[in-house]
């Protein structure tokens, strides 16, 4: 059904750390990797080894430069996917019920033996979370590797989604976000954790948790050879004092020089 | 917006199909006669062209028959029943005011059903928030009073057709211009979109080298530059030029008149696609 369930208890989702992602896209492919394996259609590539490659990814890494009005730009990786948005637009516009939100624990999902490839769901999704695959002709997207965080089959530490579980930075948490005393939670809370585009109304389970403040440079100097490293100014460079003056004259001074 | 050629002729089509058979009907319940009952029979097939433009916009169209089931939710849904609806009520009705079985005020149900599956289509693209230009009630009421002027020039017309393409003209320019408003005063920019608050944000380094579904459908910004123009030209030939000819020479054929305006509403409609800017082009730097 198309129709949001009511707000379940538990939200699943996932806390990304913009502090400490270091943009390594290991969470993209690990997460083509399970998901063209597993669940659904595989994902597309098309045209791999040409000229315009191109494919379906459900998990995609920006990277942004924030210029802040005094001191230097900061370079910020952006790992982006669905957010599993408690008012998700995604899901009423459907018209055929593929796309669905799970009453139990909040993930958006599609039922790809539903989905006729409108893409109405894509056009509705401010983050571009959708990308409908141009082999299958259906709509894919993140399913917060469900087919891994039930799957009794998998040792306990493998059942998170496939991104958290490969990201080397530790910069991706996998939790309830519904319960206030969950690890993730406590993060959220303890970091300032955010809502992406929160004017769209959409309330995302999935937080952000912003760069930490940068160290600031000490307005006066604290080294005391500092000064006299100081790089030399131009009239001091044509002409050159003391020793370095008695070698540039005498280098000038060999065969080849001035 | 990817400006889909068969989301253009789909909302064209049949946008002109059901003001044409609106106002067939209208002609019909007002008296019966061979000619009304020959137009009714020809908006009501230009309409099922037109609706059929859209299943080629599906890329797994076998699921098509799906869209009837969530009219509780969906604007897509709710249309794709109004749009069954009015094509099986309307030669049902047409059929029984025109052997005298039913009065001629029957025809109100069938033609509120033309107006409503006009709204529906409308609604489909007026829902999105992600598209400030789109989120306006201006849409409907431009793709309902273009539909209205179209088809009476569709069913020969001429001074009702007048009357509906002033308040178009001025409709179009309301979309347009308080389009332009709505993108620019939009609360959503790169800032929101990655939560960055600390500085001026741009897009540093892509997500991908190559092309991806998100900006071939959603970040289409190659005609935006041709935007003004076409403004012009799709006003000219869908207002303008039309009114004038009704006016200055009743003599000309009305199609030659219809044609024109066909062509000015084609040329809106890419505009109304080509145009729009969706939020998520925020991401990538781009509007």
């Amino acid at each position: 059904m198309t129709q949001l369930p009511a707000p379940s208890n538990v939200k699943l989702g996932l806390v990304i750390d913009l502090d400490t992602c270091v943009g390594c896209h290991a969470c993209v492919t690990a997460c083509k990797g399970w998901n063209t394996e597993n669940y659904g259609a595989p994902l597309a590539d098309e045209d791999p080894y040409g000229a315009k490659p191109e494919g379906t990814f459900l998990n995609r890494i920006h990277s942004y430069e924030v210029q802040p009005e005094t001191g230097p730009a900061q370079l910020v990786h952006f790992p982006k996917s669905c957010l599993h948005c408690e008012d998700a637009p995604c899901v009423t516009v459907c018209p055929t019920g593929a796309s669905y939100k799970r009453a139990e624990d909040g993930v958006v999902l599609v039922n790809e033996k539903a989905c006729m490839g409108c893409g109405l769901c894509a056009w509705a999704c401010p983050y571009g979370a959708r990308e409908m695959d141009p082999s299958a002709g259906v709509m894919k997207k993140c399913t917060l590797c469900t087919d891994r965080i039930y799957n009794d089959n998998l040792p306990e530490e493998d059942r998170v989604p496939a991104c958290v579980r490969t990201c080397p930075a530790g910069a991706r948490h996998f939790g309830d976000l519904g319960d206030p005393d969950s690890a993730v939670s406590q993060l959220v809370e303890a970091r300032g954790g955010i809502d992406l585009m929160p004017e769209q109304g959409t309330k995302p389970v999935n937080k952000y948790l912003p760069p930490r403040a940068k160290d600031q440079a000490p307005e006066a100097p604290i080294d005391i050879l500092a000064p006299l490293l100081a790089p030399m100014t131009p009239g001091e460079t044509d002409t050159p004092k003391g020793f370095l003056g008695w070698l540039d004259r005498a280098l000038d001074s060999l065969p080849g020089g001035k | 917006m990817h400006p889909a050629p068969s989301l253009i002729l789909f909302t064209t089509l049949s946008g002109l199909g059901l003001g044409g058979l609106a106002w067939a009907l209208f002609a019909l319940g007002a008296g019966p006669s061979h000619a009304a009952i020959m137009m009714v029979a020809f908006t009501w097939a230009l309409t099922g062209a037109g609706l059929m433009f859209s299943t080629a916009h599906l890329k797994n169209p076998k699921n098509a028959w799906r869209s009837f089931t969530q009219p509780g939710s969906s604007w897509l849904s709710r249309e794709a029943w109004l749009a069954v609806l009015t094509l099986a009520i309307a030669p049902l009705v047409s059929f029984a005011v025109a052997t005298g079985r039913l009065p001629g005020a029957a025809v109100a149900l069938p033609i509120v059903l033309c107006i409503l599956t006009v709204l529906a289509t409308a609604m489909i693209y007026t829902q999105l928030k992600t598209v400030p230009r789109w989120h306006t009630g201006w849409t409907p009421f431009l793709f309902v009073i273009l539909s209205l002027a179209g088809g009476a020039m569709l069913t020969g017309r001429s001074a009702d057709a007048i009357g509906l393409l002033l308040p178009a003209g001025a409709a179009l320019a309301a979309y347009w211009l308080s389009g332009d408003n709505r993108v620019r005063q939009s609360q959503s920019s790169m800032n929101t979109a990655t939560g960055l608050t600390h500085g001026t944000v741009r897009a540093f380094e892509m997500p991908h080298t190559g092309d991806n579904y998100l900006l071939k459908e959603m970040v289409h910004v190659v005609a935006r530059k041709h935007a003004r123009r076409l403004r012009y030209i799709g006003f000219g030939l869908a207002i303008l030029v039309p009114v004038l000819l009704l006016t200055l020479v009743p003599a000309l054929p009305i199609w030659l008149v219809l044609a024109v305006h066909l062509a000015g509403v084609l040329a809106t409609r890419w505009l109304f696609f080509a145009e729009a800017e969706h939020v998520v082009g925020l991401y990538y730097g781009k509007r």
